[in-house]
């Protein structure tokens, strides 16, 4: 298919500067980074993290009166699934166990393989299948500061320098001094890493990095660790038990405040059920799927921000979950990649970013939240974004540049992944550039954890992208994946040891605090239509539902 | 502009005059635009996935989708969110498929021929039909690693076979009835595991973290103010992109 003739005729545009651009760039003359006044005017007016529209203040629950994105909002002021006195406990189907981990990526699935290690009886429930998160997305790596000029106090200050300074110290502390012991984990298990012939382990530098300590497996790093995690898990047949497509719609506390377990729904069978456990912990990941102010995503089908939301319910606070991380060049086409992540590299090799009549309008490597707002500026304001078949804006990225600057055949040696990924659809990125936007990639904020995972709920753990501190306000590339895994672990360790230290029976379960928690809904005046947490997004058409005349939905779920 | 109007998400919004094609959805006619993927389509006819949808961008393995078109014989395979619809396609996906993985204990196994053939000996019934290799979305050569777990070649295994989503595609065409990507998984394992020499550097770290080496170093980090730490953050030395041979002035923190 490649592009159409009337996009092939704008690249034209693009060709005819190209000449005088790549001189430039021999010469070593770029386009004039902007101030820190330039820098702050755009962010302001352009980066979602700082346009007041499209925010507003939550008002219900513990974090009542701070500015988070609205479609976030909505979520956190919505109605339960169910009305909690309409469920009768007596009737639904109950499961019990010591452990229960809701979320089958690679935090949960590293909690529930630590906790069943320790002895204990564990569920592992998820609302798709297991695996399915977005762990497996991540292609570039994981640090762990373990070659001899590296140590986990230079990669503390690489993670807090990059978080500009805003990040708990003490989940940082956790992440640098764990990473190590977390790649020799996955090591042990059988994860094949790049390595040397000797043995040692191939580092890179990633953005922001003093030293190498990017470890990876091809560029499919994430994807190995969730095979191998998911895997290992398969083998604990007699103390892991797996239910997948099992949501959880509310955490369950007893009447001494403590978990005692969550409520559940069938997405196949729509039948509610229990499961009843000592401990918790929840491991949902993101929110990218919400699409905040109408943004693609990097994300996973089911990053619909459904752990933040039970956990916020049951109590517990969030911590910067006004800060989210937009990636400056997402696909925006053909439609099939719409999203997909287009690597920094691409401008670290020299590639220009330009609008519809082939011009620079942004120095290429401005840091990433800048970019971001500069794309959006052009495309919006300035109305010099170009428009694809379905209607998708994005600028160009100029990867042809990349074979004259480099030398023939750079593109493909240096961007493999990307290289395929076009080819497939008939666009050669050696001879054409690439459609981009900014595309939702990480939430950095989350719910409120200390370095043992502990949430304030008795009982209740929470590990990786569900939570909020380790990376502040900036994650850095490569510490994703290693949260997962460093903090997943420490939940199942803190989980076993809160279950050893149980005395007595599982509490009753007990739903008062989200009742508690719907009175207080009931007074925002919202719909009442309005519920969570989502559990799924919802792509249907305006048309079709339409048409749906006796269609019911339960917010995104038909 | 508004920003609903630049940024829409995943919703498809179609340009004037966009062309529907006829794709017909298990085997059900539905008018589509071109230029969706499979995935994009079929919930623009107006389905809600719950199964065969995941990452959406073709590393998950959750979307394998089985396709003729009207007029052809062949069968194709492909990833439903990386695969463009196509005129009088008729498709089926394919959410699960069962194929057993053997149960085992990776640190009681052994790297040997005998493991695998002992835990899937089916792979010894491989007719060489080549089914597999064409039923896979990842372009992987399957028999070609099945043949190599046949002969007890592990690490050989392993690497083709590692680009695996793990969709099962291959297994739902397999007339000897193999489960290939459990397979696959278990030699990648145990390539990784007991044939990949081990990261020796990093054995010596972990004992250092394990004694409490670097305690110290992180609790003072974790004390300090941020004027403190914002001269210590660009007073690092940076390893040079070419580091070999590289070392710190600094190595009081090592």
């Amino acid at each position: 298919m490649g592009y159409t003739p009337e996009m092939m005729e704008l690249i034209k545009r693009v060709e005819a500067t190209r000449a005088a651009r790549v001189e430039r760039v021999k010469n070593g003359e770029y386009f004039t980074a902007m101030t820190l006044d330039e820098r702050a005017d755009v962010l302001n007016k352009f980066h979602p993290d700082y346009k007041d529209d499209g925010r507003v203040a939550v008002r219900v629950g513990p974090n009542k009166g701070d500015v988070y994105p609205e479609e976030f909002v909505a979520c956190l002021e919505s109605y339960p699934r169910i009305d909690p006195d309409k469920v009768d406990f007596s009737v639904l189907e109950t499961f019990t166990t010591d452990v229960l981990v809701i979320g089958g990526g690679g935090g949960g699935t590293s909690a529930a393989i630590i906790a069943a290690n320790e002895g204990n009886k564990v569920i592992l429930a998820t609302k798709l299948r297991h695996g399915d998160a977005n762990t497996v997305m991540a292609e570039g790596g994981i640090q762990g500061a373990d070659q001899e000029v590296d140590s986990p106090y230079y990669h503390y200050l690489d993670v807090i320098g990059g978080g500009h300074f805003t990040n708990s110290p003490e989940l940082v502390a956790a992440l640098t001094n764990d990473a190590p012991l977390v790649i020799k984990w996955l090591e042990d298990m059988g994860m094949m890493f790049d390595k040397n012939p000797d043995g040692r382990m191939r580092v890179r530098h990633g953005g922001g990095t003093c030293r190498k300590r990017m470890h990876s497996a091809g560029d499919m790093t994430g994807s190995e660790i969730m095979r191998v995690l998911r895997d290992e898990a398969r083998s604990h047949t007699d103390s892991i038990e797996l239910i997948e497509f099992a949501a959880a719609v509310e955490i369950l506390k007893d009447s001494q405040g403590r978990v005692s377990g969550a409520l559940m729904y069938n997405l196949e069978t729509e039948e509610y059920f229990t499961i009843r456990a000592k401990a918790v912990v929840i491991a949902t990941g993101g929110f990218g799927r919400l699409h905040v102010q109408g943004f693609a995503t990097t994300n996973h089908y089911g990053a619909t921000a459904d752990g933040l939301v039970l956990g916020y319910r049951a109590g517990v606070p969030l911590a910067f979950m006004h800060s989210t991380q937009y990636h400056p060049t997402g696909a925006a086409y053909p439609e099939q990649n719409v999203g997909l992540l287009i690597t920094e590299k691409v401008r670290g090799l020299g590639a220009n970013l330009l609008n519809i009549s082939g011009e620079q309008f942004v120095f290429e490597r401005e840091p990433r939240d800048v970019e971001s707002a500069a794309i959006i500026r052009e495309c919006a304001e300035r109305e010099n974004g170009i428009q694809t078949p379905v209607g998708r804006l994005g600028v160009w990225l100029d990867s042809p540049m990349i074979e004259e600057l480099e030398g023939p055949g750079t593109v493909e040696r240096e961007l493999p992944a990307k290289f395929v990924q076009f080819m497939r659809y008939g666009i050669d990125i050696r001879e054409v550039p690439m459609l981009v936007y900014p595309t939702l990639h990480y939430q950095n904020g989350g719910l409120k954890i200390n370095a043992k995972t502990e949430t304030g709920v008795p009982g209740l753990f929470a590990a990786g992208e569900v939570t909020g501190g380790v990376h502040g306000e900036n994650r850095l590339m490569g510490n994703s994946l290693l949260d997962v895994t460093v903090f997943g672990r420490r939940a199942g360790q803190s989980a076993a040891q809160y279950v050893s230290d149980f005395s007595g029976e599982i509490g009753e379960p007990g739903l008062a605090h989200a009742k508690e928690f719907m009175e207080e809904v009931k007074g925002l005046n919202v719909p009442e239509d309005r519920v969570a947490p989502l559990l799924l997004p919802d792509y249907t058409t305006e048309e079709v539902r339409s048409h749906q005349l006796t269609a019911h939905y339960e917010g995104t779920i038909r | 502009m508004s920003t609903q109007t630049i940024a829409s998400g995943d919703t498809t919004i179609l340009p004037e005059g966009a062309k529907f094609i006829p794709v017909y959805v298990m085997g059900k006619k539905y008018m589509l635009p071109e230029t969706l993927t499979i995935q994009k389509a079929i919930e623009y006819a107006g389905f809600q996935y719950v199964r065969s949808c995941g990452c959406r961008g073709g590393i998950c393995g959750a979307c394998p989708t089985v396709w003729r078109v009207i007029g052809d014989y062949q069968l194709h395979f492909g990833l439903a969110c990386q695969t463009v619809i196509e005129e009088n396609m008729v498709l089926a996906q394919m959410p699960f498929f069962p194929a057993n993985r053997a149960d085992y204990k990776l640190e009681e196994l052994e790297a040997t021929a005998e493991t695998l053939s002992l835990l899937y000996p089916e792979i010894l019934k491989c007719v060489g039909c080549n089914t597999c290799t064409r039923a896979c979305p990842m372009e992987i050569d399957v028999m070609g690693y099945i043949n190599s777990a046949m002969r007890g070649d592990i690490t050989r295994a392993a690497r083709q076979s590692f680009d695996c989503i793990q969709c099962g595609m291959c297994s739902a065409r397999c007339p000897a009835q193999i489960a290939h990507y459990h397979v696959a998984q278990l030699c990648r394992r145990l390539y990784g595991k007991y044939v990949a020499p081990g990261a020796e550097h990093l054995v010596s770290r972990v004992s250092e973290v394990e004694a409490g080496k670097y305690e110290g170093a992180l609790e003072a980090l974790t004390g300090m103010d941020e004027p403190k730490l914002k001269e210590l953050y660009v007073a690092r030395e940076a390893e040079p992109l070419d580091s070999e041979g590289w070392e710190p002035q600094d190595k009081a923190n090592l």
